[in-house]
């Protein structure tokens, strides 16, 4: 009773708080579509203004590939070219990085899970580093550091090193280990250890059991935080920024410079195709920890 | 096994900061390259010449912080108190998916609604509220709201985690016990949940203060922040000395939250 009483008293209270309690959701859920459904709403209007809606057109996106005059739209020299060769770059920098990123961040991850080494814990909290830091301080740490390694080798011995994709690789791997680890050792933590210690039991050797127990189960893990580092690598503009070399233009590099100088009207379409490109990336990613939570479910009911 | 990861780690990201220490104590040499003698004369620079835009980097970082705590603690609020978890699932990813498009693109995408010929002065001048375009980009505004932008879901999801795992009998015990609304939320909820509100606020102040991409973008010569002014001395006719006692400047910062975000924020899982 006393509870109702004061619920009343407290109504017009409660009233105000509701309306808070969603407006404020509902407008910054806005804020944050508006501006990206905007540019894809208007990657297909006929015009290359985002002022006002002329009409649905596929000629941006018909430039893009095809690189010609559009008939209806102002003449464009869109560098299809360098668009193609910078995605390639792209992918190329992001599937070397991945692949060592991954390797390592695992091993790191088993190790720190199962292993035990000289300051381990003060290694585990240096790894958070890369990933809380801005990306701005790594990318100049490293700028700095290949300057000064580059000229003293070319002292040295007179070996001129320039910055291009292996600079872009080094620096890549240096965020994405980091992350990797991450995300494996989150997998680790919820393992089951008995499968492991039955595979003992019934006389595997410790190089039987971690091939034909701990990484199947590991798996879903690794491919989670691959992907996290390939989406990573593909995304990154601030570390390449600093590490990049002449030619080597990677995609969102390549973004940039046409951000920075005259904004061509195909930029709507080449956004729209990187905002497709990562809700698929998204989506994978989604299904492989999915079906990973089902497997843990499936494994629980069994116990 | 952690050794190539250790290795790494050491050979390409600790010694690299190390060098920028060392470097911010050299002179200037041809190129910008440090060389001998040591010298003070960077950070004295930085301090008298870079002061200004130093405290007002700190400014936008902390009004950033600030706003998305105060828009972002009632969206983590409201999706932690849907019923199903599927609304749940789906209102965390609405938040995750701008995130995960490219920050260039996500940062274009508002330009195009604040620029000179875009939406919002569109909108504006069609229905008579203002007579001239309004000069919405290239402001501090403009470098604030774009921080805002790119870096809300590093504060809804900390807050989101801790208020989930809040126990609604101490809630409702305070409830009880005849305190009201205004009264339980300071007293109980925000102590419950000040982990997860202190791991988010770092988790935006770290990467705002370091931001290079918002202000280069949206800020043009009167929204200047650190990381344009380090920028600004690699390249061409850059004083890397120069530069990589800005830097060291910036790790110091950095380096405050990080303790704070470690010592009070959220705990890992």
């Amino acid at each position: 009773m006393i509870r109702t009483a004061r619920a009343r008293r407290d109504g017009s209270v409660r009233l105000v708080g509701r309306v808070f309690a969603w407006a404020i959701p509902v407008l910054v859920y806005a804020f944050l579509w508006i501006p990206i459904l905007v540019l894809v709403v208007f990657s297909f209007n006929d015009s290359p203004s985002v002022t006002a809606w002329r009409g649905f057109t596929l000629d941006w996106y018909r430039n893009i590939f095809e690189n010609t005059v559009s008939v209806s739209g102002p003449a464009t020299n869109f560098q299809t070219e360098l668009l193609l060769r910078s995605l390639r770059n792209s992918l190329i920098v992001g599937g070397i990085s991945t692949v060592i990123a991954t390797a390592i961040g695992t091993m790191f991850a088993l190790a720190v899970d199962r292993g035990r080494f000289p300051g381990k814990k003060l290694w585990n909290s240096l790894f958070y580093l890369p990933v809380v830091i801005p990306d701005i301080t790594l990318g100049v740490a490293l700028a700095v550091f290949f300057r000064i390694v580059f000229n003293a080798v070319d002292a040295a011995t007179g070996v001129r090193l320039v910055s291009g994709f292996g600079t872009i690789v080094i620096a890549h791997v240096a965020f994405n280990i980091s992350y990797v680890a991450i995300v494996v050792r989150s997998r680790l933590a919820t393992m089951n250890r008995s499968l492991e210690e039955a595979a003992f039991d019934l006389g595997a050797n410790r190089w039987q059991a971690f091939l034909r127990i701990t990484l199947p189960n590991l798996m879903p893990g690794i491919l989670a935080g691959g992907l996290l580092a390939f989406t990573l690598s593909l995304d990154d503009f601030v570390v390449t920024f600093f590490t990049a070399g002449v030619g080597t233009t990677t995609l969102p590099l390549f973004v940039y410079g046409m951000l920075k100088q005259r904004v061509p009207p195909e930029i709507n379409a080449v956004s729209t195709l990187m905002i497709v490109a990562s809700i698929v990336l998204v989506g994978v990613s989604l299904l492989l920890q999915g079906r990973q939570g089902r497997r843990r479910a499936g494994l629980s009911t069994q116990e | 096994m952690a050794l190539p990861g250790m290795g790494w780690l050491f050979i390409f990201f600790l010694l690299p900061v190390l060098f920028v220490i060392g470097a911010s104590f050299f002179s200037r040499g041809v190129g910008g390259v440090p060389t001998p003698p040591l010298t003070f004369d960077h950070y004295e620079r930085t301090f008298d010449v870079f002061g200004g835009i130093i405290w007002r980097s700190l400014g936008y970082a902390l009004i950033s912080t600030f706003v998305c705590l105060l828009i972002g603690y009632p969206v983590a609020w409201f999706i932690a108190q849907r019923r199903s978890p599927g609304a749940r699932m789906l209102l965390l990813f609405l938040v995750l998916l701008p995130f995960w498009t490219n920050f260039l693109v996500r940062t274009y995408a508002l330009i195009t609604i604040l620029q000179r010929e875009g939406l919002l002065n569109g909108i504006l001048l069609r229905m008579g509220i203002t007579s001239e375009p309004l000069q919405m980009m290239f402001t501090e505004g403009a470098v604030i709201l774009g921080l805002i932008y790119g870096y809300l879901p590093f504060m809804i999801l900390p807050i989101y985690a801790s208020v989930e795992r809040l126990d609604k009998r101490y809630v409702e015990a305070a409830f009880d016990l005849g305190a009201n609304d205004w009264r339980t939320f300071w007293r109980v909820i925000f102590p419950l949940t000040l982990p997860g509100v202190i791991a988010g606020s770092m988790l935006v102040f770290i990467p705002t203060i370091g931001a290079f991409v918002t202000p280069d973008l949206m800020g043009g010569t009167r929204g200047l922040m650190i990381g344009n002014l380090i920028q600004s001395q690699f390249g061409g006719r850059g004083n890397m000395p120069l530069g990589s006692a800005i830097s060291v400047v910036l790790l110091l910062i950095v380096f405050i939250g990080v303790i704070v975000y470690s010592r009070y924020g959220e705990e890992r899982r």
